[in-house]
């Protein structure tokens, strides 16, 4: 089964997408969007030292993204420049110098599409393990910092006050973060990996009761844009990624339609024609 | 120590230092169980700050903020605004930072008086209601101590006196100790143990009629606090500037606020070694006068 590249590559972006759901939610509820993207553009720094250095991708993308958070933190606290100031410039100096980077090595043949865009058609086993194995700790180390992470999303004085470590799970949170970049940067590559947390993430807002809710929702809506953007890059053939994110887009643009009120109406009409 | 001991929380000469300012300095405070202390002072007299050193979420500049060991906190925050994109109803919120059951919920709830609101959305809340619950959710947790800034915003008049009524009823029952932050004079009088009036420094302390006869209290809060009282006038005796330093009503300038204020103002003027032209800082209109 495994053979067939288009099967790895549907069960290498459930494995993504299932992860990406409840991390985007946070990532959405906190406002950290465009901190996604900035650790999204250092991914391509990663790539470049991957090469150099001759280690395997996804570590280097991880420990690049690492390295980015962990200075985004030390330099926020130095508190000079306004936080957002502070991440275009970060972001954009890591994709800029990446690219650099890449340009130098002039003995290796970058494939900057896939790079910028995606491959999920080329992922190998050993990708989904990695993938999956990655993901299985993103999720248990978000299980373990839930309450944590909750309670400083609502009110950061408030956990702290009552026991809990919101600096704690912040920075665990920024790790999870940059670790989801690391094997999410395969399947829809660096510039649309942002779309994947959050789109999916925005478009069951509406349905969701619950915090919890709303992040397992979320993992069901990423897998259902990243079969229909697989199947539908197949069809009309299209670039899987792109497909994926505009397949999630869709998703969300269908949330914004009164479905709740539709079938309130429906039912109301069907009464009264009985 | 073994007063020390006994107290839940104990602040020893803390101040803290912000980008070469200090937002509040000098501040000792102890809150023991089932007591009321009340913080009061202006807008950015380091009321909230000084809060915030006693639940350990800024750590002091400068002496030391110590709670008992184990002490469970009840936090109910200045504001809290729930963005639309976080689905977050009351019954989620109580369980924020502690595992509840549904019993232990409701009964909190029942308490004060928010059990009709237990499946709204968070963010559909009126600001009293959201007072409400927040002081819910911080019972709930059976707290040793209770920690309140400005629990009654937003709340109108009857409620207020409600909540009010009701956190007196809670040190009671619940006899945990209570440290409040709150901008309603009269209410407070009737309700704390012991007032702290700040303004970047503690300014005065005591009972509550030992502080509304005080005159810096009357200074700080004129007219407003006055009631039965004779009305002052309110004058300033100092400016706190932006880089730290003290401006008093004579213009002398000088590094900081001396600790308490021990009724010590004209000394400053005379130390300040300028002549003042101006009248005594402490302008004061004596007796009845209705108030404006």
């Amino acid at each position: 089964m495994l053979d067939d590249f288009f099967t790895r590559a549907l069960i290498a972006g459930i494995g993504v997408a299932l992860v990406a759901g409840p991390l985007g939610c946070f990532v959405v509820w906190r406002r950290m969007a465009y901190f996604g993207d900035t650790l999204a553009h250092a991914a391509l720094l990663g790539v470049a030292l991957a090469f150099l250095l001759d280690v395997n991708t996804t570590l280097a993308v991880a420990a690049a993204s690492v390295v980015l958070s962990m200075l985004l933190l030390a330099l926020r606290q130095r508190g000079n420049l306004p936080s957002d100031a502070l991440l275009g410039l970060l972001s954009h100096s890591a994709l800029a110098i990446g690219l650099v980077c890449m340009a130098f090595m002039t003995w290796v043949n970058f494939d900057l599409q896939g790079i910028l865009f995606g491959d999920i058609l080329s992922v190998t086993r050993l990708d989904i393990a990695i993938i999956y194995g990655g993901g299985a700790i993103v999720l248990a180390g978000l299980i373990w910092i839930w309450r944590s992470l909750f309670a400083a999303t609502v009110s950061s004085d408030l956990a702290g006050a009552e026991g809990l470590r919101p600096d704690f799970a912040e920075l665990v949170f920024m790790l999870l973060t940059a670790i989801v970049i690391a094997i999410a940067l395969k399947v829809v590559g660096a510039l649309l990996i942002t779309a994947l947390l959050i789109i999916p993430a925005a478009a069951v807002r509406r349905l969701s009761a619950s915090p919890e809710q709303m992040a397992v929702f979320a993992s069901l809506a990423g897998i259902v844009a990243v079969v229909a953007g697989l199947y539908s890059s197949l069809y009309y053939d299209t670039p899987s990624g792109p497909s994926i994110v505009v397949a999630a887009m869709l998703l969300f643009a269908l949330s914004l339609f009164p479905v709740r009120r539709l079938i309130k109406k429906l039912t109301a009409e069907n009464r009264g024609g009985i | 120590m073994s007063e020390a001991a006994d107290n839940l929380v104990q602040l020893t000469r803390a101040g803290i230092q912000k980008s070469g300012s200090w937002l509040v300095r000098g501040v000792d405070l102890t809150v023991s169980p089932g007591e009321i202390v009340t913080l009061i002072g202006p807008n950015g007299s380091g009321k909230s700050t000084t809060a915030k050193m006693a639940l350990g979420i800024h750590k002091p500049t400068e002496g030391s903020a110590v709670r008992r060991n184990g002490l469970s906190v009840g936090y109910v925050p200045q504001n809290l605004s729930i963005d639309w994109t976080l689905p977050l109803n009351v019954k989620r919120f109580m369980r924020l930072t502690n595992p509840l059951s549904d019993a232990e919920c409701m009964a909190a709830l029942e308490r004060t008086g928010a059990a009709r609101l237990v499946g709204e959305e968070m963010r559909t809340l009126s600001g009293g209601e959201l007072q409400r619950v927040m002081l819910a959710r911080a019972i709930a947790r059976s707290p040793d101590l209770l920690v309140l800034d400005e629990p009654v915003q937003g709340v109108d008049y009857a409620g207020e006196i409600a909540i009010y009524g009701l956190i007196s009823e809670i040190r009671n029952t619940v006899g945990c100790g209570i440290l409040m932050i709150s901008h309603d004079l009269h209410v407070v009088m009737a309700a704390a143990d012991q007032v702290v009036c700040l303004n970047g420094h503690v300014c005065c302390r005591g009972t509550p009629s030992d502080v509304s006869r005080d005159e810096n209290y009357q200074q700080l809060f004129g007219t407003r606090a006055g009631g039965a009282l004779a009305v002052y006038e309110h004058h300033h005796d100092h400016v706190h500037l932006p880089d730290g330093r003290v401006r008093h009503s004579d213009g002398t300038v000088c590094d900081h606020c001396p600790g308490e204020h021990d009724h010590m103002h004209e000394a400053h003027g005379i130390s300040g070694g300028q002549p003042s032209d101006e009248t005594a800082p402490h302008k004061r209109v004596a007796g009845g006068v209705a108030d404006a």
